[in-house]
């Protein structure tokens, strides 16, 4: 290939509008594949590794550790080694002068999630993407919409893409009560009445996506299909020591080694995401919420529901991801999926392969949910 | 869901949403309510600051305008209290302290203990301190070092919106009495807060910046000079951990001395006086504690063993600075390289 | 024989008059004792007795409930047994020990127990005051119909603490009543040197409260006047101050060589006009009560003291370890 690659910085969540840049990982002359690790680059909210876009050879880092790069701006430039320097060096110079940056003004408006009312209760999503077929991202156990940052913005290129919070979690109404998996996927349906969906294409995470299971069962006609993440719902079995950890942590002290069992990489545990936890957690009602749902649905850290089977029955078109390090729920739980179901093992990937290696699970998502 | 209000924003907010909370909570002090002499004014003012603004309409019964009578009504905080109420009173300045100490570490504070653990005082002092606004000796001091001193207090120093709520609503539901300092330059500093209740476990310190290379302790005001100096020193290649105790009583000796373990470094910054002070004392606490792991001297950096002066001039020599800070940390952090 | 005496037209009846007697035989015993064991040297600090003053308090907590509030002072065992503290807790708590009343951390001086509605003895002339303007704000606030009592000597009405309450109580309008009990001396200071008028009752006009002398050594007297004001601040009638004139009959502290007194001032009113004396000859005479009855009391009173003693002598000290409990709640 004789093409040149700009890579610029991330856009991950509305309101990021600049990111710095950690630590290189990749050196210039290294042999690219798509996917691989180029560069750490920490927002104000989160950390993250940004993954290449293409394959090929790094040609440039135009960029120090420390520096902070405007969202769009260029960080590095991927290239065919064959490229003639002095190309690259034009492109480089091409790429700055013709650079706008995003508008400052224009972020405040769309910078924050927005709320519906369903069922009685607030619920807090972002909404991404201006056509094609609607999808929805549930976030598992303790999580929220944010976990979806680098989901988003992938999907939204070729559909209407939701992340919501689901009741009890992040900026939606706390009170969660009854706590069962039934309130959970009536919510979820309500979700979809109140936008005038009639089907979606359901992404869930862990919980998540044994609440789209749920919803599937309560009303097949609603899901399009069915992507689910280290799913709950396949097995009985599970980490209980995560569950009752997570609920019962109080401080850094001790979440921070719960929250080390959601990746495979404990490092990916940064002090802002376990602040970022804490602050929820220490949200009036939010104990209670959590220590109703890990009653209802996962009592003495086993899991209450197995759907898998009935819902295998629908036929809804299936995708099962699961990170091969899992240490929440077993990856061999992956092998209950459908029959028709296709499953990926995303490999080097905990509890959380779409924070952990999100270009591949952004791959596979896309694939699925183009047909293909 | 989060959004962005100020400091002095956070702590009405988080009054109200705790009057509405728990009938028990009460509000009074000089001026919180009234302020304007009449009855048709009343939330005119809403504090000397506005801090109370909009408490009165809402809880008129819960939200009281005092006499300039420190003794009585802080003394009468700790009798509420003692009777069953949660009162939060607003002593204006922390410098008046010395009208009505009497009812704080006397009574207040040792309820408890002199009655062999058969009570509980939970009452609220939120106080203004701290230098930066031109006034003077009576009105800038920065006093928690005193109320640290006493047990039975705890003393809470927030630095951002997000812990002044978090933490004012922690010391309304907590059942020790708690002196709450607010620095009266802060109340305009906006910052991310969310709309719900929440609260902040006391003695949890926040690690403001992570580094490796020198530990900066600070605290309430002094906690953005520090950041800042950390921000200059990052680009000079030094990595400073900012840590921020948040209350001073409990303090998280844990967070500090394993930072201090890491980094062999340490520069304390306090705006309180270097005489007894927070600086002197987690100086003394490292030195006691972590002595094998210092590679360098201690460094505080507070202000002159002066009263606050008036002047602009002499009031900005006065107040610790970023620079002063950064200075403190070059000093101890060049050393190795050498 | 009458089953009741009248008190400004009002009944009271055998019973309660024995009632109130025990309570002032109990404090004078419990302190008469104080004085002796004091003595010995086994009782640890310094104390301050009450004796001569009993009146007053049994005189006003007769007009309170259990869920009403007193705040004491240092001078604080009489209001302490008069709102229904433990007399052996007491005890054991001026001891040292570890069943005492505030198991042992408090002492004589801070002799507490909410769960009667006693606020403290309280070693800060003055400190009484500020705090039952906080619980008057309670019972406001909480639409309760309590009332709080501050006792002061004479020497804390002159304190900042007493005159700004007086005000705040007036301004906030709170169910509650100062009450100065004038025993001649703020320490060893006679009011003739600290006190500039001569009624401190006579401050209350300044705060447009209502303001009575009474006399501190008649029970009757003192009953009267608590009741009334009492019965004013519990009906949303707002504080009052009520000044009783009294003698205390031991020095300010035992130990106080008492250079500062009268040659015979003690000797001459314990015997002319004691409270004890002046409550019996009223109950006798009118024939209510018999004076073997009161003997009984007697009887049983120090019978409870010597108890107390005993136990207290005999109790377990505090633990080392107890040093570090029960400073905060949590922490």
């Amino acid at each position: 290939m004789t093409e040149i690659h700009p890579v610029g910085m991330p856009k991950w969540g509305l309101s990021m509008t600049k990111g710095q840049i950690i630590d290189w990982i990749a050196e210039v002359g290294d042999e690219i594949a798509a996917g691989d690790d180029l560069v750490e680059i920490e927002t104000e909210k989160i950390n993250g590794v940004l993954e290449s876009p293409v394959g090929g050879v790094l040609r440039r880092r135009l960029v120090e550790k420390g520096s902070w790069v405007p969202v769009s701006g260029l960080v590095a430039v991927i290239a065919d080694p064959s490229v003639p320097e002095e190309e690259i060096d034009r492109f480089v110079e091409e790429y700055r002068a013709s650079w706008v940056p995003e508008e400052e003004g224009e972020e405040p408006a769309e910078a924050g999630p927005e709320t519906v009312e369903v069922g009685g209760r607030t619920i807090s999503y972002v909404r991404q993407g201006e056509s094609g077929d609607a999808v929805v991202l549930l976030h598992g156990f303790g999580g929220d919409l944010g976990n979806w940052l680098f989901t988003m913005p992938a999907l939204a290129e070729r559909h209407r893409v939701y992340a919501l919070d689901l009741p009890g979690h992040g900026g939606s109404d706390k009170s969660v009560e009854p706590g069962d998996l039934n309130s959970l996927a009536r919510t979820l349906l309500g979700f979809l009445a109140v936008h005038g969906i009639d089907r979606a294409h359901l992404v869930g995470h862990s919980m998540g996506g044994l609440v789209a299971m749920a919803a599937a069962l309560r009303d097949p006609r609603c899901v399009a299909s069915l992507a689910l993440i280290a799913t709950a719902g396949f097995g009985t079995e599970m980490n209980a020591a995560y569950i009752d950890g997570f609920v019962r942590a109080t401080g850094r002290r001790d979440l921070t080694p719960v929250l080390r069992l959601l990746f495979a990489d404990p490092d990916a545990v940064t002090r802002r995401l376990v602040d970022d936890v804490l602050k929820y957690k220490r949200l009036d009602g939010v104990d209670a919420a959590l220590r109703l749902l890990a009653g209802e649905l996962f009592p003495g850290g086993a899991q209450r529901h197995v759907p898998v089977d009935e819902v295998a029955r629908l036929e809804i078109p299936t995708l099962v991801l699961w990170g091969d390090r899992d240490q929440i729920i077993p990856p061999s739980h992956a092998s209950r999926a459908p029959a028709h179901a296709r499953i990926d093992l995303i490999e080097g990937a905990g509890h959380s392969p779409h924070i952990e290696k999100p270009a591949d699970v952004n791959r596979l998502l896309a694939s699925f949910l183009a047909g293909e | 869901m989060a959004r962005t209000i100020s400091y002095q924003q956070a702590i009405n907010e988080a009054l109200a949403q705790e009057m509405r909370r728990d009938p028990a909570v009460v509000v009074f002090g000089e001026d919180v309510a009234g302020g304007m002499g009449t009855e048709q004014d009343k939330d005119a003012w809403g504090g000397v600051l506005g801090v109370t603004k909009g408490l009165w309409p809402e809880f008129p019964d819960r939200v009281l305008d005092t006499p300039i009578s420190e003794s009585a009504y802080i003394g009468a905080a700790a009798g509420a209290a003692s009777a069953g109420l949660r009162p939060v009173a607003e002593l204006m300045f922390v410098d008046f302290m010395g009208v009505c100490f009497d009812q704080i570490f006397n009574q207040a504070a040792k309820f408890k203990y002199m009655f062999g653990g058969k009570a509980k005082t939970p009452m609220v002092i939120r106080t203004m301190y701290g230098a930066g606004i031109r006034a003077a000796s009576q009105h800038s001091q920065t006093l928690y070092p005193l109320f640290t001193h006493i047990p039975g207090l705890k003393v809470v120093v927030p630095a951002t919106p997000y812990d002044a709520k978090g933490l004012l609503i922690q010391a309304i539901r907590d059942d020790d009495p708690v002196i709450f300092f607010e620095h009266k330059v802060l109340y305009t500093l906006q910052g991310e807060v969310p709309e719900e209740a929440y609260t902040i476990p006391f003695g949890e310190a926040e690690i403001v910046r992570e580094g490796d290379d020198v530990t900066i302790v600070a605290l309430g005001r002094m906690v953005h000079m520090a950041a800042q100096a950390a921000d200059t020193l990052a680009a000079e290649g030094v990595g400073c951990e900012v840590i921020d105790p948040r209350t001073t009583s409990p303090l998280d000796e844990e967070t500090i001395l394993e930072s201090v373990e890491r980094t062999g470094r340490l520069v304390v910054v306090d705006e309180s006086g270097p005489r007894c002070g927070m600086a002197a004392d987690i100086a003394s606490l490292v030195a006691t504690r972590a002595f094998g792991a210092l590679r360098a001297p201690i460094r505080t950096v507070t202000p002159p063993h002066t009263p606050v002066p008036f002047s602009p001039v002499l009031e900005d020599a006065y107040v610790p600075g970023a620079a002063r800070v950064a200075e403190a940390v070059r000093s101890i952090a060049v050393k190795e390289s050498v | 024989m009458r089953t009741d005496l009248h008190v400004s037209g009002r009944a009271l009846a055998k019973e309660d008059l024995l009632r109130h007697y025990r309570v002032m035989r109990t404090i004078r015993e419990f302190e008469e004792r104080l004085h002796l064991e004091f003595a010995t040297g086994e009782i640890p600090g310094f104390v301050h007795l009450y004796a001569g003053e009993e009146a007053i308090a049994a005189g006003f907590c007769a007009n309170l409930r259990d869920d009403d509030y007193i705040a004491s002072t240092h001078r604080g065992h009489g209001h302490a047994i008069a709102k229904g503290c433990d007399v052996k807790g007491m005890m054991a708590e001026i001891y040292g020990k570890a069943t005492g009343i505030c198991h042992g951390k408090g002492g004589s001086m801070h002799i507490a127990d909410l769960a009667v509605g006693m606020l403290g003895a309280n070693g800060i002339v003055g400190g009484g005051p500020p705090l039952v303007c906080g619980v008057g704000l309670k019972a406001r606030v909480t639409g309760t119909d309590q009332v709080a009592v501050s006792f002061t000597g004479d020497g804390g009405s002159n304190q900042g603490t007493f005159l700004e309450s007086l005000n705040l109580a007036a301004v906030w309008r709170l169910p509650v009543v100062f009450v100065v009990e004038n025993n001649g001396y703020a320490e060893s200071t006679a009011p003739r040197f600290h006190q500039s008028g001569i009624d401190v009752a006579k401050r209350a006009d300044g705060f447009g409260l209502p303001g009575v002398v009474v006399d501190g050594h008649d029970f009757f007297a003192v009953y009267e006047a608590a009741r009334e004001a009492i019965e004013r601040a519990r009906a949303g009638g707002g504080p009052s101050l009520i000044e009783c004139k009294v003698l205390r009959y031991y020095g300010h502290f035992e130990g106080d060589q008492q250079s500062y007194r009268e040659p015979g001032e003690v000797e001459n009113a314990r015997a002319t006009k004691d409270c004890l004396l002046l409550f019996e000859r009223s109950t006798v005479n009118a024939g209510i009560v018999g004076e073997d009855e009161l003997r009984a009391i007697d009887k049983q009173v120090l019978a409870l003291i010597d108890e107390a003693v005993a136990e207290a002598k005999q109790a377990p000290d505090p633990v080392p370890a107890d040093l570090l409990t029960d400073v905060y709640v949590s922490y």
